[in-house]
Order: structure tokens, then sequence, then C-alpha cells
């Protein structure tokens, strides 16, 4: 019940984070200041979930080769230019396939 | 005759492509929520209401990892204030108002914004808008059903590899800033992965995440001289292509 709730708060605050956008004043959009983090937030936020997502494991860090190898054939698509599919099968498939040999 | 033409414009030819590649990562949005201990109908009702990816992977991702709801859904709004932004640079292309302005704004994420801000004019933009958004949110709506339902029957999720479909999803989002930004960008993505990892042994999970926005205040360092063409505007840029 209580994950429910959590749902659908949450759900409701990106709606009108959205919606603010749409109906706010004209002028915010010419503040430098606020384009500048609202484009600087992301690319931190996104950071850190990589990593956190790649190396943690609840409180601890810990080295999964098999996993780390996934993020790796993961970049390599992105260099490559890949579709997104690409890059996110090319993620589950590495570390899989790593696993299935009995890796990490 | 009327919709073969209709196919054949840009505008709806760009939105089809993204909607129907983006819309099929709800595959791995189904998934990580089941495996994060999300029922098939949580999943589906995030993707319905929430619809905005990134966000929803980092709540899925905080749940996963044990940690509070409250730092969970924060950082999902963190991520998802972006699409306050591209709501202010749509506002004036699309030029909605009243109800469909509310039913719109649902509709306001990476993608859609992409699309809709490199179209000439306003009728192609709200075609290219529209399109992207119907298409793109119901690919994601059933993907997500499909992934979840899926998952719901597979015992070893680790075997399938799906915990390196987060961090990689999470990258493909972050690639094209770092490929069109400056040193400055760079930097912001490595303090604010450092910050996270440095933090996680010490915080629940979720927060370090939180306390990782801070890097986003380098942005403000030396501003004023990087108001010169080539680095603040290269990144406002960003969103519009």
């Amino acid at each position: 019940m209580t994950l429910w709730i959590a749902l659908i708060a949450t759900a409701a605050g990106c709606y009108l984070l959205k919606y603010a956008g749409l109906a706010a004043p004209r002028r915010l959009l010419d503040n430098p200041w606020l384009q500048r983090f609202a484009l600087a937030v992301p690319v931190a936020l996104l950071a850190a979930l990589i990593a956190v997502q790649a190396l943690g494991d609840g409180q601890s860090l810990n080295w999964d080769t098999a996993r780390m190898a996934g993020v790796g054939a993961a970049l390599l698509a992105l260099v490559l230019r890949a579709p997104f599919l690409v890059v996110v099968v090319a993620a589950a498939g590495t570390t899989a396939a790593l696993r299935a040999l009995g890796v990490g | 005759m009327k919709t073969f033409s209709l196919l054949r414009s840009p505008a709806v030819r760009d939105s089809l492509g993204i909607g129907v590649a983006v819309g099929a990562a709800g595959l791995a949005f189904g998934t990580a929520a089941v495996a994060a201990g999300l029922s098939p109908a949580q999943a589906l009702f995030l993707s319905l209401f929430m619809f905005t990816g990134a966000s929803q992977f980092a709540l899925v991702g905080v749940i996963a990892g044990g940690g509070s709801l409250v730092a969970g859904a924060l950082g999902a709004l963190l991520l998802g204030a972006r699409n306050t932004l591209y709501g202010l640079r749509l506002a004036d292309v699309l030029g909605y108002r009243g109800a469909r302005r509310a039913l719109a704004a649902h509709g306001v994420i990476d993608e859609t914004a992409a699309v809709t801000l490199v179209q000439p004019d306003r009728e192609s933009a709200r075609t290219a808008f529209m399109t992207t958004y119907v298409v793109l949110g119901g690919f994601w709506v059933a993907t997500t059903l499909v992934g979840a339902l899926a998952t719901d029957r597979v015992s070893d999720i680790d075997a399938f590899g799906l915990d390196a479909v987060g961090p990689a999803i999470f990258l493909g989002l972050l690639w094209p800033r770092l490929r069109e930004g400056g040193p400055r960008t760079w930097l912001i993505a490595g303090l604010g992965a450092g910050l996270a990892l440095a933090a996680t042994p010490f915080l629940a999970p979720g927060v370090p995440v939180l306390l990782a926005a801070s890097a986003a205040l380098l942005s403000f360092v030396g501003a004023n001289e990087a108001n010169s063409p080539g680095s603040g505007a290269d990144q406002t840029e960003e969103v519009r292509s």
C-alpha cells in the first residue's frame, strides 16, 4: 500500500513538472542560470546512476566482472552509434553470456 | 490518400521511427520493475502515468537497492525536472491552451521535445509531437506489460544479464550530452559519479544519487565567462537538435 502511495505521488509530481514548463511565464525560459542548471542536473544524476547501478550492491561496492563487461559493451555500442535497443541488448547479452561461461 | 501523404511527411516519419525504437525499451523497464519487487500492475501504472523513462528507472533502481521510497521519489522528480525545461521550450512552439495543454503536458519527454523542436512550423510541430507521443507512449506501455509479465515467470533474473540493462540505459541517455557537451559536462558527470560512489557505503540507497546532483552546481562556476558562445549556449542548443 505504501508503495502504491509513493508511486502515485511521484507520478503526480512528474506530471506537474511537465505541466509547469508548458504553463510557465515565457520570461523564465530566458533566464540563463535556470537553463544552465536544468541542463547540468541530469548529467550529474545520470552519471551517478550509472556508477551506483554498475558498481553498487545495496550499501557496498563490488566489482561484478560480467556486469561491468555488459556496461562496457553498451559503451562500445554507443561509440559505434548503434541504435538504443542494440545498446541495451548488447549489455544484457554480454553479461548473460559471460555468466553462462561461469565468469563473474 | 490523405493518410498516405501524411505518412510520407518528414515529421511523421521521424516520429514513427523514434517512437517505435524507444517505445520498445519498455521491455527493459517492465523487467527491471518486476525484478525490483513491483507488481506488473504497478509497473504498468508507472509507464502509463509517470511516463518519463529515466525517472521510472531511477525510482525502480532505488527500490531494487533496498532504498527508501522518499529517496527514490526525490531522485525521480529531480530527473523529471528537465521535462520542465522542455515544456518551457515547447510552450510557444505548440501553442496549446486549456485542456489540450493539460493533456499535452503528459507527453513532454526527451524524445517528443527533440522531434518537435526541429520542425519548421507550428503545424508540423504539432504533428510531430502528437505522433511521437502516441506511438512511443503506446509502445512503451505495451512493452512494459510484456516485460513485466515475462519477468514474473522467470526465476533467475541475473542469468539473463538484466542487471546490466539499467546502467546501459542511463549510459545511453547520458552519452549524447557527453558527446556534444564540453569539458565542463564531462567534469560534472565525473564528479556526480564520484560523489555517488564515495557516499554509497555511508548513506541509504538512493541518497548518494541525490547528493550527486550537487555536482550540477559546477555549471555556475565561471558562468560569466562561459556565457560567451561555445559553452553555455552550446548546451542549450543540444535540446533543440
